[in-house]
């Protein structure tokens, strides 16, 4: 992957580019879940105590054994907590002030992280509820949610 | 709980810094390790094993840890292990080899230079990589998520907050080795613009480079320590769920399971170490252990006067045992937490004679 270069100066110069030069398998069940978004569909996974967790996971979080019947939730849910970001960092999934937030999806029992662009800090507040933003086009990333944002009656 | 007694024999620590400029891990580390070695009356050859505990990803480079060990001398060959957790869980495993009889003297040391990388972001390479970790959030962001679930449920204010911060800086005015000892009262700080709402730059932890060494000692070898040996009466880590949507964030369930199983209700708490990096988590914490209003709790200043990465839960320990050591009281509790908004957490409780 180096390129080798030679600038005006005579100097030569080369990009260092850090890579995984492998593909990795997501498996069964975070597989369903990003086959799942580019159907703009919600899938979690039933834990032995009953709840439905989303994102899902492979293993029951109390107890360890291997879960793995998948529901669909959603697409609407609860905010459960939020944080308001007046100034975004450039890695942030938006780039004007939003508000990170923990949503439990309808039929949920578990919460995942998510943006909201609710515009203003005066915008959120805990239980409100809210939907997914999708991407024009899903590729089976967390990223085919744009966003969410809130509902409105 | 334990079959061996294992004593605190010597504890020195870095001062924190925003930034280490001139000096590498190893050049940081040797004076911390010699006084260290020297309180504990013991010599590099009389080490029968050392427990390192660093972040390579502080580094930004893998085996970085390796390095390190230029600081203690590796020859003639050592017995020598790391752990890529915070220095107590170092600790932890050189506490778990003293049991097994193996060795009668420990080396904990632990480093963290923070400021090499964007420390907030670094943090977020520990999340879920599928879910969560694409999504960039930030170490403030994430705890203050749990700040908000823990304010809206308990009806503790902002202020409340604000008083922990300037609580812990008070008390770090007079711990030299600590980097934020100053502070404007409550009110002042109050007034400051949010960083991640509803967390202020007060109710989080500066961004520090340090190290820091306690040497553990059991049997005849706890007799020739200049420090007045302080044991560790009990023991324990636990951890919670990685999602964070799967957790209570209000409160601290791993904490309060470890803080029985090493017997913390076991007799009166004079003082408490607990690394809580942000102010609402020492609330959380101290309701976890069952600290009353009697317990002096950090009296150094903790996490928020002083935060350097894989080394300030082990400042913990050794603080509470320094203190314990020169008369501030009989029984102590440290704790060291590791990963995001508390999900891992260790209890110590320790005693002098």
């Amino acid at each position: 992957m180096n390129r080798m270069a030679e600038t005006a100066s005579g100097r030569l110069t080369a990009a260092h580019v850090l890579e995984y030069p492998y593909r990795r398998s997501v498996g069964p069940v975070m597989g369903a879940f990003f086959t799942g978004l580019t159907e703009r569909r919600l899938l979690g996974v039933r834990a032995r105590d009953g709840r439905v967790l989303v994102p899902p996971v492979e293993y029951d979080p109390e107890s360890g054994e291997s879960i793995g019947e998948m529901i669909e939730v959603g697409p609407g849910g609860v905010v459960t907590t939020w944080a308001w970001v007046e100034k975004p960092r450039a890695k942030h999934p938006l780039d004007r002030p939003f508000a990170w937030a923990l949503v439990r999806l309808d039929g949920a029992g578990s919460a995942m992280l998510h943006a909201v662009d609710a515009g203003s800090a005066a915008a959120m507040r805990t239980g409100m509820r809210v939907r997914p933003r999708w991407k024009a086009e899903p590729e089976g990333n967390i990223h085919d949610i744009v966003c969410f944002e809130p509902e409105r009656a | 709980m334990p079959s061996r007694d294992v004593a605190i024999v010597g504890f020195a620590q870095s001062a924190s810094v925003r930034r280490e400029a001139s000096r590498n891990e190893v050049e940081m580390l040797m004076p911390i390790l010699q006084e260290a070695k020297r309180q504990a009356g013991l010599r590099g050859r009389d080490i029968g094993v050392t427990v390192s505990g660093s972040c390579d990803y502080l580094a930004g480079q893998p085996f970085a840890f390796v390095s390190a060990l230029d600081a203690v001398g590796a020859w003639p060959p050592i017995v020598e292990s790391h752990v890529e957790m915070d220095g107590a869980w170092a600790l932890y495993e050189a506490w778990v080899k003293l049991q097994t009889g193996e060795a009668d003297s420990a080396l904990v040391y632990a480093f963290g230079k923070s400021s090499m990388g964007d420390l907030p972001e670094v943090l977020t390479i520990q999340l879920d990589p599928y879910t969560t970790a694409p999504l960039w959030p930030d170490a403030v962001s994430l705890a203050a998520l749990q700040a908000r679930a823990y304010l809206e449920k308990t009806g503790t204010s902002e202020r409340d907050l604000a008083e922990v911060a300037f609580r812990s800086r008070r008390a770090a005015a007079a711990n030299p080795k600590a980097q934020v000892r100053t502070s404007a009262d409550a009110e002042t700080l109050l007034a400051t613009p949010y960083l991640v709402s509803p967390l202020r730059a007060h109710d989080c932890p500066p961004i520090s480079d340090g190290c820091a060494a306690i040497v553990l000692a059991c049997g005849d070898a706890v007799k020739k320590s200049a420090m007045t040996p302080v044991w560790i009466r009990g023991i324990d880590h636990r951890i919670e769920a990685h999602a964070l949507g799967v957790r209570d964030l209000t409160t601290s369930p791993s904490t309060k399971l470890a803080g029985e199983k090493a017997g913390v209700g076991k007799g009166r708490v004079d003082l408490a170490e607990l690394h809580a990096p942000f102010t609402h988590q020492e609330l959380i914490l101290r309701e976890a252990l069952g600290l009353g209003a009697g317990v002096d709790v950090n009296p150094s200043g903790g996490a928020l006067a002083a935060n350097p990465m894989m080394v300030a839960g082990l400042v913990r320990i050794g603080e509470a045992a320094a203190r314990l050591a020169g008369g501030a009281g009989k029984r102590a509790v440290a704790h060291a937490t590791s990963g995001p908004c508390l999900q891992q957490n260790l209890v110590c409780v320790l005693e002098r004679d």
